[in-house]
């Protein structure tokens, strides 16, 4: 009998042949390395290597915290640092990472990479606004520290670059001073995406932290229909000083039969989350992990879109294309019949400086869509959608984009490319996104 | 508590040292790297409750160099005020077939396994029966509860170091000593990265959590995770003739 070949797969759990390289030592490990990986949150292939390699240092075992400083909230740490660690030590001593992305479970090496974004985009920005600091082991082996003020150029090229400049080693931060570590939530039932847009758009000055669930099977004039979830951190008033409890997670043990996420299924599900919303509004302290990492609370949740996986879509519809755009997106996805257990709206701000960072102003869209035969087609369909409308998508959650259609969304790429000519003319540092994305070499 | 703890900065022990950090006991750190120390010092310290009571400072120490054992524990104690608990987690790993291609490797690894640890737990237990006891924590293995072939020298250091221990609590519980014995299975650190996992590997951080468990109820002996307790009892009872056809 031979032994199986060793497998890495991103979320999405679509493998590839592969091995992490672990040591608590990154900077050992990333000398020559192909590409590093934290904790495998990334959807598509990102994180994966490319096809003619097998090795990907994983940098979870350096997760050290080098410095911080509990009056100015600095923190710096190794690459492997995890957000839930962060939100496990701080979060009770009245410290958070406004940027957070929907799980906690990145690391921070991870998170610079992607440039994540969360619930709070429009308020905050991506977390490359927060970074002070980032050490990397560059293509020749050797290692820089870069800043906003110190190779900006190499390090905006990282925010957002997708690990592709450099082993990212250590990662310093700005954090945030909450009042306390519960969160004053408030949710409505919103009708359809028109109605959808314009909460979003006009609760956006009063709440630090929004995002919207979409039950994106509803068509006609109850398209768009979902909840709008918005928060703010509540006062030490407000919790009258109520300690906040370790959350219980769920694990899914296995991957389920595809059939378990069919149309019929998801269909049920999203009518009865709607409804299960009985009342049009709801207000009152919510724990930080129900708000900000719902799904986290099931523990391998990926499992259940099967052996054959998943990926998500993400786009950015910019406000330039004006208001239908989402409308637009919307029928033709319920057109496709693009069940999506999962589609998560968003309002988002500025544009931060990584240079490939994802967000814009505009609304951002991201669903779930399971691996079938015609998901190439479809996630094609999407892209052209996106591309007119002058939108773009998330790097971090795609599998199947085509390199012309990126190339056609995000302007910013040559630029990008010219600091990886310049620091990494062999393309020595690459993923099975970037062959297959933006044509480096196998 | 006020520890010494001789490899907190990597794999089993780093997960250890953060229980014992965030409870806020009163850390000393030994190793090779003065570098590496400090890394594991700042990371500790951020992770302590903070406050005066804290002490994380750290000393070179070098299993390699007994020489060195005496002047790191005296460093300790005076940093500490005298301390009460000894942690050991530090020690070399290799493969069965890397050993047995590179004797000097399996010379190093037999010297500081077994000689140097004892050595160094001689250097300790006098200085704590010396102040009417305390806890001794030495991470030893599953490996030298019976002679296995893909163990068979770094076990035999690990047995050696395994009867050692057992021999201190027999000797010197009734003088206030509390030996403990850790052995891990098969646990997911940076030690065995590369390795295959087998069924039952474990975290670091649970392991840590049991054996923390341990040393506030000063158990002699603790398995972790806890089943390698069950199946090293079916191992030990296996006959040899089972022993020498299975590559287990």
């Amino acid at each position: 009998m031979t032994e199986r070949e060793p497998t890495l797969a991103g979320w999405g759990n679509l493998p590839v042949p592969g091995h992490e390289l672990l040591s608590e030592d990154l900077c050992a490990i990333t000398r020559g390395a192909v590409l590093s990986r934290g904790l495998g949150r990334s959807y598509g292939d990102s994180s994966l290597p490319p096809p003619s390699q097998r090795e990907v240092v994983g940098t979870r075992l350096a997760d050290r915290i080098l410095a911080w400083d509990p009056e100015t909230g600095v923190l710096r740490a190794e690459a492997g640092f995890s957000l839930w660690e962060f939100n496990r030590l701080f979060l009770r001593r009245g410290r958070f990472i406004s940027a957070t992305p929907g799980t906690q479970f990145v690391s921070l090496g991870g998170m610079v990479a992607a440039d994540v974004h969360g619930k709070g985009h429009h308020w905050y920005g991506g977390f490359g606004a927060h970074l002070r600091a980032l050490r990397l082991r560059v293509a020749d082996g050797s290692i820089i520290d870069c800043g906003p003020a110190h190779e900006p150029e190499l390090f905006w090229a990282t925010v957002g670059g997708m690990g592709l400049t450099g082993h990212i080693l250590e990662v310093e931060c700005q954090t945030q001073a909450i009042p306390s570590p519960w969160i004053h939530s408030q949710s409505q039932r919103i009708d359809d995406i028109d109605q959808f847009i314009d909460v979003l758009k006009s609760s956006s000055h009063e709440w630090p932290f929004s995002v919207g669930w979409i039950d994106c099977l509803s068509r006609g004039k109850r398209m768009g229909r979902g909840i709008l979830d918005r928060g703010r951190w509540a006062t030490a008033e407000e919790t009258g000083g109520k300690p906040l409890p370790v959350t219980r997670r769920l694990m899914v043990p296995f991957d389920f039969p595809s059939w378990v996420l069919g149309r019929f299924t998801v269909k049920a599900f999203n009518t009865l989350v709607y409804w299960k919303h009985f009342q049009r509004a709801r207000e009152g302290l919510r724990h930080p992990d129900a708000f900000f990492y719902p799904l986290d609370a099931i523990l391998h949740w990926n499992r259940i879109y099967g052996r054959r996986g998943f990926t998500q879509y993400q786009c950015v519809l910019p406000d330039s294309a004006g208001k239908g755009s989402a409308r637009r997106f919307l029928e033709l996805l319920t057109s496709r019949g693009g069940a999506s257990f999962l589609c998560v709206i968003k309002d988002a701000g500025a544009q931060g400086q990584g240079m490939l960072s994802f967000l814009r102003p505009g609304i951002s869209i991201a669903l779930d869509i399971p691996v079938r035969d015609n998901t190439q087609q479809l996630v094609d369909t999407l892209n052209e959608l996106v591309i007119a409308e002058g939108g773009r998508i998330y790097l971090a959650k795609d599998a199947f984009t085509r390199p012309e259609h990126y190339a056609a969304m995000d302007p910013r790429l040559p630029e990008f490319q010219a600091v990886r000519e310049r620091w990494d003319p062999a393309h020595s540092i690459r993923s099975a996104q970037s062959v297959r994305v933006f044509g480096d070499p196998p | 508590m006020k520890v010494v703890f001789l490899g907190a900065t990597r794999g089993m022990g780093r997960a250890l040292a953060r229980l014992l950090a965030e409870r806020g006991d009163r850390l000393f750190l030994l190793g090779r790297d003065p570098e590496e120390l400090a890394r594991s010092a700042a990371d500790l310290h951020a992770r302590g409750p903070g406050g005066a009571l804290e002490v994380i400072a750290h000393a070179s120490c070098d299993l390699a160099r007994p020489e060195g054992f005496s002047a790191a524990l005296d460093a300790a104690d005076l940093a500490l005020g005298g301390f009460d608990t000894v942690v050991v987690t530090a020690g070399l790993f290799a493969t069965q077939e890397q050993l047995e291609a590179d004797l000097e490797l399996t010379q190093r690894l037999l010297v500081v396994d077994f000689a140097n640890t004892v050595v160094f737990c001689e250097h300790a237990r006098g200085r704590l029966l010396a102040r009417g006891g305390g806890t001794l924590c030495v991470f030893s293995s599953v490996a030298g509860d019976r002679a296995r072939k893909p163990v068979v020298l770094y076990g035999a250091a690990k047995a050696g170091l395994s009867h050692y221990l057992e021999g201190l609590d027999h000797k010197f519980r009734a003088q206030g000593l509390r030996t403990v014995c850790v052995k891990p299975g098969f646990v997911k650190t940076g030690m065995t990265a590369g390795l295959k996992p087998p069924p039952f590997a474990g975290e670091p951080e649970a392991v840590a959590r049991r054996v923390l468990s341990a040393i506030d109820r000063g158990k002699p002996e603790v398995y972790a995770p806890g089943i390698w307790a069950q199946v090293m009892r079916v191992i030990r009872w296996l006959p040899r003739f089972v022993m020498r056809r299975i590559k287990f």
